[in-house]
């Protein structure tokens, strides 16, 4: 069976900034990875690469067995037409560090808006699945509220909830808790642990340790644009093997 | 002593502030020399000979007022879709990543805005003299509509194009300000769940540009009212032209001001109170007490007058 997301040799730049030096990696289906690292270390680009807000420079990257961005035939690589580049990128949720939610939007219309514009659901179809996810995220009761009226924890809720009514096959988690007050943090990990605990593939950027070690099958260190060391969260992070892991590490805890 | 009463109530809410106010004097002698002077000038507007009330009253409600009145409306509707239409247009070249289609909208925007408005819309009365003959097709392909200048820009030709085509330029930076102000993780959003770059324009990017876009465009709508009257140049029958034609017959030049005067008052008005009620609707989901009506203010005026808070 093919790996869910297999990046090979990804290098992006930004201008003369190199930000990505050769990432490889495999992230298999039903599979959980936290990727830790210092910012500035690479790890929300190569989120980002994934669904292709960013275009990488050099290396291959496949999403469920298909090359992102790109066809290739006959030896070269045809970019892929914005419809196709949006159907693949509808096929992948995205959870944002400042949750992004729309605000002229109520907390339902922000789920059901994909649902009805890009998979062409019936109204009444998206409202029902999304009245369902928001009470999966716990917010059965804030279906008609705008997002200025929730908390950071709520309005992260709804973001997840809206990035799953697109029926994804795979997540991505872009620093979900750094935004939020301490007290908030509990209630997007417990969303977070319900998904993982229903198999979806997720790829989490994230500083919360403890989550990593319980729920993580495969923990990565990004630094300066590498990965510095990958494997189980007991081994990464109870016994990291490179100096720079163990002086984040204890910078963190 | 507010603790012994604290404590001698025990447990309980403590009792409500009730505090003898701060006096502000200096506002009330503030307020009574404005009124002198505002009271003094009203005096001298009503008193005086050369206003002629009586005339005033005699033509405000005049047909051929009316009449002028309700094109100006006409107008003032019309130029200002087409000026909001084809500055949206403008804004979305302007931002495109295509140089020729943002240069056209750049160079389109600086020719509208760096000319006088009162000159475009001579030059457009007079366009016969340049081009004798229009013709309206798919340029170098088939023509729809063919015939004299004279016959094609009537002078409400001449409005639409003078006051519509100056208004695009102008929208058109209003609502590229509103498109930059909405925050680029609108858009990050937007497209992970998979919308297209003209649903993000369409659902997520404008209706919040919305916010930004809709107070100057009110500002612009009260001033396209106004500009209408810059139309007597292309002798259209708006507000100003009919208090003027009648003026021009029976010398009553001071009155007859007066009487467009209030009428544009009264329309101008009634946008703001229209602009209100926009301004509300398009608030909405980015404040949490948004409703800071004019009631209120007022309320907290009487209030600080009272207790002096």
């Amino acid at each position: 069976m093919t790996a869910m997301v297999k990046a090979e040799g990804i290098h992006k730049r930004f201008g003369r900034l190199e930000v990505l030096k050769g990432i490889d990696l495999e992230v298999q289906r039903g599979e959980v990875m936290c990727m830790l690292g210092p910012s500035g270390s690479g790890k929300s680009t190569f989120l980002r690469c994934i669904n292709h807000l960013e275009k990488i420079n050099a290396g291959r990257l496949y999403v469920d067995g298909e090359l992102v961005g790109y066809r290739e035939k006959d030896g070269k690589l045809h970019e892929l037409r914005e419809r196709e580049v949006i159907d693949k990128r509808a096929q992948i949720g995205m959870v944002f560090q400042h949750f992004n939610l729309f605000p002229h939007m109520t907390a339902l219309e922000n789920v059901t808006l994909g649902p009805v514009r890009v998979l062409k659901l019936s109204r009444e179809e998206a409202r029902k699945r999304g009245r369902e996810l928001l009470a999966r995220v716990g917010l059965d009761d804030k279906v008609d509220t705008y997002p200025v009226a929730l908390s950071g924890g709520q309005q992260q809720r709804v973001a997840i909830a809206r990035a799953l009514a697109m029926a994804p096959k795979l997540m991505l988690f872009d620093e979900p808790t750094s935004a939020l007050d301490p007290e908030l943090v509990g209630d997007v990990l417990d969303a977070m642990r319900q998904l993982a605990r229903d198999g979806m593939t997720m790829i989490v950027v994230t500083h919360e340790l403890g989550f990593a070690r319980e729920v993580a099958d495969t923990v990565v260190f990004m630094d300066e644009g590498v990965v510095v060391e990958a494997g189980r969260p007991e081994a990464v992070l109870g016994n990291p093997q490179h100096e720079r892991t163990r002086t984040f590490l204890s910078k963190v805890l | 002593m507010a603790t012994s009463e604290l404590t001698k109530r025990g447990t309980g809410r403590p009792d409500e502030i009730k505090a003898v106010p701060v006096r502000h004097p200096g506002r009330w002698i503030a307020a009574v020399i404005v009124l002198w002077f505002a009271a003094a000038a009203i005096r001298s507007i009503v008193t005086s000979k050369g206003f002629e009330w009586n005339i005033v009253g005699q033509y405000l409600f005049d047909h051929r007022i009316l009449h002028g009145m309700l094109a100006t409306i006409y107008l003032t509707v019309l130029c200002q879709v087409i000026g909001v239409v084809l500055g949206v247009i403008a804004a979305v070249m302007r931002l495109s990543p295509n140089p020729i289609v943002s240069g056209v909208s750049w160079l389109y925007i600086w020719f509208f805005r760096g000319t006088p408005l009162l000159v475009q819309i001579v030059f457009w009365y007079n366009i016969a003299s340049l081009f004798p003959t229009i013709t309206l097709g798919v340029p170098f392909g088939p023509a729809f509509v063919h015939g004299s200048a004279n016959t094609i820009i009537t002078p409400l030709v001449t409005a639409a194009l003078g006051l519509g085509l100056n208004e695009g330029a102008y929208m058109s930076e209003i609502v590229r300000a509103g498109i930059i102000s909405v925050d680029e993780g609108q858009t990050h959003a937007a497209q992970s769940i998979g919308l297209s770059r003209l649903q993000i324009m369409r659902r997520i990017v404008l209706p919040q540009a919305m916010r930004v876009i809709i107070p100057p465009t009110g500002n612009e709508t009260i001033s396209m009212l106004k500009n209408t009257s810059l139309l007597v140049a292309a002798s259209y029958g708006e507000l100003f032209f009919s208090a003027q034609s009648i003026y021009d017959v029976n010398y009553r030049v001071i009155p007859l001001l007066i009487v467009a005067s209030i009428w544009y008052l009264v329309m101008t008005s009634v946008l703001y109170v229209g602009q209100y009620f926009i301004e509300r609707r398009f608030g909405r989901g980015f404040t949490r007490a948004e409703r800071a009506t004019m009631r209120a203010r007022w309320i907290g005026f009487a209030n600080r007058g009272a207790a002096g808070v």
